[in-house]
């Protein structure tokens, strides 16, 4: 497909809305390497610089995890449409969306700097956070979700003018990805609006706890959906033809990305596992749907394999597995490759660790221990992480006109990222279920500290690891941003204003099923499956728990009146 | 698809029936399981330790900003104890290292888990989830003797 002429008006907004988060990034990472200094023993104190340990956490995970990932999906989304379905959608919505985004991250930022928000981006009550940082959430929802509506006329008219054509595959997939974030997001939505704004606004005095939690989680394990589905439209689309080679089977990658619209929601209970006010029928139900969401996953594995090892015979790779080598690791020309494999050969390990905590009862060893931090920072830490910085580079350069500056350094980002990611995750996996550490704990205050009565000396290497895994993140993400401002401060090559991607053909191509060219019978099950996975769960909390709660500063153990 | 492909779906479903079918068994054979819903004991706001019969134990937890009561508990070796955990504010943890016992406590709601301790030691009782500025100092302690 041709390369795609935008509007000065379009591309300006799509360069707004991917650089304001990464700009933001800078912020979420520096708080990540701290955390690591904290965590590994190396800082024993309850501040570093004028930035508490809890308020950084906070930050680094409302930016990395939410605004970072939320954005740049938003703007990758609109070049996707864009380029697949020639038409940009309507301007002043998509601006709209991003001014609301914008907005709603202005004040969840001023509330978590100014110390008023230290709850961490599950905001669980009944800690209490100050109203604009509720606000700011939901506003960061709504414009994501206005961008989202604003594809879907694109979309209908696309469909009116190409009669009997299938819609293209990394639209198919952008789609999912927002069907799974616009249902998801309703739960939290619910949590915000029915709770926990009026509760912090003084207009209720008290809150309903198991409810708001399994308000959150019907949000907060599709989230991690959300983030990875963008990356698998890389894989899919893109990695294939990077690879010089063919996406092995079209309908495989429909079928992956519709499973997902079905499976993302109804498991969000495996984060509850370990929680009173939730029977055990209702966990091996959302156990059992978990395991049902490996499956696109499995696919996922095969497929992509397929093509690489396509494309590897192509480059002339003759035995069982020599096709694996024979990829364009080190090629500084083709560095979006390097990204993306290395983000996908983490997430095997991602993956893997995820089948481990959404096992029922194994869940009992790892559940909250570092294991979880360690297992997640394998999925949203790295494939995310790195689909994500790559094409805001990729959309920067097209967009811009100006060519990618020390591409070698750009090239030797994902390597290092790896590197360090692999020691730390890792360092915390092992330590998580073997010795019990606890995530989202400052242990340089007292289990990695020498003084503190609590301290635990067979956690010292494990902490040292962490350190080392820290500071080459660290490395990497400074090395990321020095090629992302070299390249903005060069001039432009060509005159700029285009979206291509590389878009891979298939070997085996779309076979025209219908069912796999539309997302209503998708929808249906879903909501089936929500209605029956969630109904039992919230009649589980009716019936089990007892009260409300006044709220709490996270500073004191009286409650605030 | 092509053979390949069923193959592959094929191995990977297998693979899944396999891992859940481990997760079955621990559960129904070895009595491996999560907590519940618990509806039939009153919510209590005292911690305490009560004596149930001969080497049998009932611990009453509170999780509170930021301390476990009791902080210390004394047992013999084979006790086999129902532990029960109430929040008196924020949402806490509650893991006891090197057992299956791991808790949330949660407002509005009470955990239950029953733990048999065979080996004799100093069994670390801590808070695992965030809970304000001293999360990190909430550790108590079963001694098993």
């Amino acid at each position: 497909m041709q390369a795609v002429k935008v509007s000065a008006g379009f591309k300006k907004m799509v360069l707004a809305t991917i650089l304001f988060p990464t700009i933001l990034l800078i912020l979420g990472l520096y708080h990540g390497v701290l955390q690591a200094y904290y965590r590994g023993g190396l800082i024993n104190d309850t501040s570093f610089l004028g930035l508490e340990y809890y308020q950084g956490l906070t930050l680094h995970g409302v930016i990395n995890a939410i605004v970072f990932t939320t954005m740049v999906i938003v703007g990758f989304g609109h070049a996707l449409i864009a380029y697949f379905l020639r038409k940009e959608p309507n301007l002043k919505v998509a601006w709209l969306s991003f001014w609301l985004m914008v907005i709603g991250v202005v004040m969840a930022a001023w509330a978590i700097l100014s110390g008023k928000a230290t709850v961490l981006y599950t905001f669980y009550a009944p800690l209490k956070a100050h109203t604009l940082f509720y606000l700011g959430a939901t506003l960061l929802i709504i414009g994501s979700w206005i961008a989202f509506f604003s594809w879907i006329p694109v979309l209908r008219q696309w469909r009116r003018e190409n009669p009997g054509k299938p819609v293209p595959l990394a639209v198919i997939g952008i789609f999912s990805t927002f069907i799974v974030w616009f249902v998801a997001t309703l739960g939290v939505a619910a949590e915000v609006l029915i709770y926990l704004l009026p509760w912090s606004m003084g207009l209720m005095k008290e809150v309903d706890v198991p409810m708001t939690r399994l308000l959150f989680w019907f949000f907060g394990h599709p989230l991690v959906y959300f983030w990875l589905l963008p990356a698998y439209i890389m894989y899919y689309v893109f990695m294939p033809k990077l690879a010089g080679g063919k996406l092995y089977s079209e309908d495989a990658a429909r079928l992956v990305f519709l499973l997902f619209i079905v499976f993302s929601i109804p498991v969000g209970v495996h984060h509850q596992f370990t929680e009173p006010g939730l029977s055990q029928s209702t966990k091996m139900l959302h156990s059992l749907l978990t395991f049902a969401v490996a499956i696109p996953s499995l696919i996922t594995a095969f497929t992509l394999a397929a093509s690489l090892e396509y494309a590897g015979r192509q480059r002339g790779a003759t035995s069982l597995l020599g096709w694996m080598f024979k990829q364009p690791f080190f090629d500084k020309n083709n560095w979006f490759f390097a990204y993306l494999i290395v983000g996908l050969i983490i997430f095997i390990i991602g993956g893997f660790t995820g089948v481990v905590n959404a096992s029922y009862n194994v869940n009992l060893i790892v559940h909250n221990t570092a294991w979880i931090p360690g297992h997640f920072h394998m999925t949203v830490g790295a494939p995310v992480a790195l689909a994500l910085m790559a094409i805001v580079l990729y959309l920067y350069s097209q967009l811009t006109g100006k060519e990618i500056k020390l591409k070698g350094l750009a090239l030797l980002v994902p390597y290092l990222w790896a590197l360090g990611l692999i020691f730390m995750s890792f360092a915390m996996m092992y330590n998580g279920v073997v010795h019990g550490e606890p995530r989202r704990t400052n242990l340089g205050l007292t289990y990695l500290n020498p003084d503190s009565p609590l301290f635990k000396p067979e956690w010292v290497p494990y902490g040292k690891m962490v350190i080392i895994g820290g500071t080459l993140l660290g490395i990497a993400a400074i090395i990321y941003f020095l090629v992302l401002f070299a390249t903005m401060f060069s001039k432009a090559t060509s005159e700029g204003g285009t979206i291509s991607f590389p878009v891979a053909e298939s070997l085996h191509g779309f076979s025209g099923a219908r069912w796999l060219d539309s997302f209503k019978p998708w929808i249906i099950i879903l909501v089936v499956l929500i209605v029956l996975a969630y109904g039992l769960a919230i009649a589980d909390v009716l019936s089990s728990t007892y009260g409300t709660s006044p709220g709490y500063s996270p500073v004191s153990p009286v409650p605030i009146q | 698809m092509d053979r390949s492909e069923k193959m592959a779906l094929s191995l990977g479903i297998l693979f899944l029936v396999i891992l859940f079918g481990a997760v079955l068994y621990a559960k129904s054979q070895a009595g491996v399981d999560l907590p519940g819903c618990v509806t039939d004991v009153e919510p209590y706001s005292e911690g305490k330790v009560d004596t149930l019969g001969d080497k049998r134990f009932q611990i009453q937890y509170v999780a509170r900003m930021w301390l476990f009561m009791p902080s210390e508990v004394r047992l013999p070796v084979g006790s086999e104890v129902d532990i029960y955990v109430v929040s008196h504010d924020v949402v806490h943890g509650l893991h006891i290292v090197g057992t299956d016992i791991n808790l949330m406590a949660v407002p509005g709601a009470i955990a239950y888990k029953r733990y048999k301790f065979d080996k004799p030691g100093v069994y670390y009782v801590r808070c695992h989830e965030y809970c304000g500025v001293g999360h990190q100092n909430m550790e108590a302690k079963i001694i098993v003797e």
